[in-house]
């Protein structure tokens, strides 16, 4: 069931600018820095004074990479401790905010897959959205019994946070519920299941 | 395949819309109901022009809701291929034609929250029957109509009558012009902006919303390509065994189909991707006149869209 190809699977081609937009908000996690860092190479210092960057400062070396952002001296670096406290300024800022606007996301999938989700809240199609992923390969998971989502997933079984089911982690992925399937694995013979492997690390 | 599931029509009204604008009732022939469509959908006519049959897409303007008739209108063009001049000149009422399954490559995007219709003259068709269906859903739009002149515009009291201020229009010749750089500029996230016209206009379009930073996922347009002449030339069909001689005013999907094969199609204005065919070898150089392939496909000469294009030179053989 881990089959290549699945098309629900989504794709993140990489930073790469768009000059033309009169605003950019830049939703950076961890070590997504690195990936506007990059990017940053190739514009002008006149691209950032239309830059709003909201890092969700998680992950390893959060601090330097803070420094590193700040450094870019974008229109506004806002910083925050948790996904939740980044998506919550993120909703407000996209509120009030014009199409003309492009919105750029660098971090691991869960964050991605939750800029992406917020984004499609107020209109703005997830193709139009920059993004690149940088950091750990861990999953958010929904356990398709249940329903409940287990963050930070990076093994293969995983044990459902909610119901406690073993879950095959599919590649098969829901944008509105920003999450892979994760489907009971030893249905058919409890307790018989393959080794657990860190496959999302 | 693409002919059973055509429609046989006849024609119930013929009015004068407009100057040079004309629009056609039709009813089918056998009673029954037609499908309904959605917003921005075409069926393609086939008209019966002495010795060779046209086929070319309209857009279905009347109500998506109502499967007992069908409405296009047609603007004659001066420089049509035979199209809206056979249309305009030997079609009447009582007349007979057959007209395919509606088909939308100019659908409402659903998830948008804000709809803006830009229309250039006889582009005007597809936003009547989207405003017919957005309003039916109360979402909001409004309309932005640009004309040559008052007698051009057709359907222009209908629409203010209909949807008040929500419709806005703009007549050329008395020096009033459409405000599309402020159109652009502080829509709210989620707008989507739809435009159907003549081709300059919808360059014009296109290139400001780019330039004013509008993702293309915004921006939907729709633009019916008459396939250009040129010199004959012939198609070798591999797969059916036979070649076809492709007149100087014929595309090569009419001069296949008037060899009797089916081959599949669209819109047959070079933007659906339907007829997209391999080119297995080509003595001469391949003409892409469409907007489908994208531009390393059609530098690599293995695709041609058959509705459209066509080559200089003598002979094209093709995967058919």
């Amino acid at each position: 069931m881990l089959m290549p190809g699945m098309k629900s699977r989504p794709v993140y081609p990489g930073f790469k600018a768009d000059t033309f937009a009169r605003l950019n908000i830049i939703a950076i996690e961890g070590e997504g820095a690195n990936a506007l860092l990059d990017m940053a190479k190739t514009v002008t210092s006149e691209f950032f004074e239309r830059t709003t960057i909201l890092f969700s400062a998680t992950g390893p070396d959060a601090g330097a990479h803070e420094a590193r952002l700040r450094a870019l001296n974008a229109n506004a670096l806002w910083v925050f401790p948790t996904l939740a406290t980044t998506m919550f300024r993120l909703r407000g800022t996209l509120a009030t905010l014009t199409v003309g606007t492009r919105l750029y996301a660098a971090g691991t999938e869960p964050f991605l897959g939750s800029v992406i989700q917020e984004a499609g809240l107020v209109g703005i199609d997830h193709a139009s959205i920059i993004t690149e992923h940088r950091g750990s390969a861990k999953r958010r998971v929904q356990c398709v019994h249940c329903k409940g989502l287990t963050e930070d997933v990076t093994t293969n079984p995983v044990v459902c946070a909610h119901c406690g089911l073993h879950l095959l982690v599919r590649d098969h992925y829901s944008r509105r519920l920003a999450a892979f399937q994760g489907v009971c694995i030893d249905a058919e013979v409890p307790g018989e299941r393959p080794e657990t492997e860190e496959l999302y690390k | 395949m693409t002919k059973s599931t055509d429609v046989r029509v006849r024609v119930t009204e013929v009015e004068t819309v407009a100057l040079g604008i004309k629009r056609f009732t039709l009813v089918p022939v056998d009673g029954r109901q037609l499908p309904e469509f959605s917003g921005g959908a075409h069926t393609v006519v086939t008209m019966p022009d002495g010795d060779r049959l046209r086929r070319n897409p309209y857009s279905l303007m009347s109500s998506p809701f109502d499967g007992s008739k069908y409405q296009i209108s047609v603007l004659r063009t001066e420089n049509s291929r035979g199209g809206s001049h056979y249309l305009h000149d030997h079609v009447a009422v009582g007349s007979e034609l057959s007209i395919s399954q509606p088909v939308n490559l100019f659908a409402i995007d659903r998830r948008c929250r804000r709809h803006i219709f830009i229309a250039g003259g006889i582009g005007i068709t597809p936003f009547l029957a989207m405003a017919t269906q957005l309003e039916r859903e109360a979402q909001a739009f409004e309309l932005h109509y640009a004309m040559r002149s008052r007698p051009r515009g057709a359907y222009v009291d209908h629409l203010v009558e209909r949807y008040g201020h929500r419709v806005h229009t703009y007549v050329d010749d008395e020096g009033q012009v459409l405000p599309l750089g402020r159109l652009l500029s502080g829509q709210p996230l989620g707008t989507h902006i739809y435009v159907c016209g003549p081709s300059a206009m919808i360059d014009w379009v296109l290139t400001a919303a780019r330039e004013a930073g509008w993702p293309d996922e915004n921006v939907h347009y729709e633009r019916f390509l008459a396939p250009p002449g040129g010199k004959p030339f012939n198609i070798e069909l591999a797969k059916s065994k036979t070649s076809v001689t492709v007149g100087e005013h014929q595309s090569m999907l009419e001069a296949i189909e008037a060899a009797g094969v089916d081959a599949p199609y669209l819109c047959r204005g070079g933007a659906c991707g339907q007829c997209e065919t391999n080119v297995v070898s080509c003595t001469g150089a391949l003409h892409h006149n469409d907007h489908y392939l994208a531009d390393d496909e059609k530098a690599s000469g293995k695709k041609i869209m058959i509705c459209v294009s066509r080559i200089d030179g003598e002979k094209i053989v093709l995967d058919l």
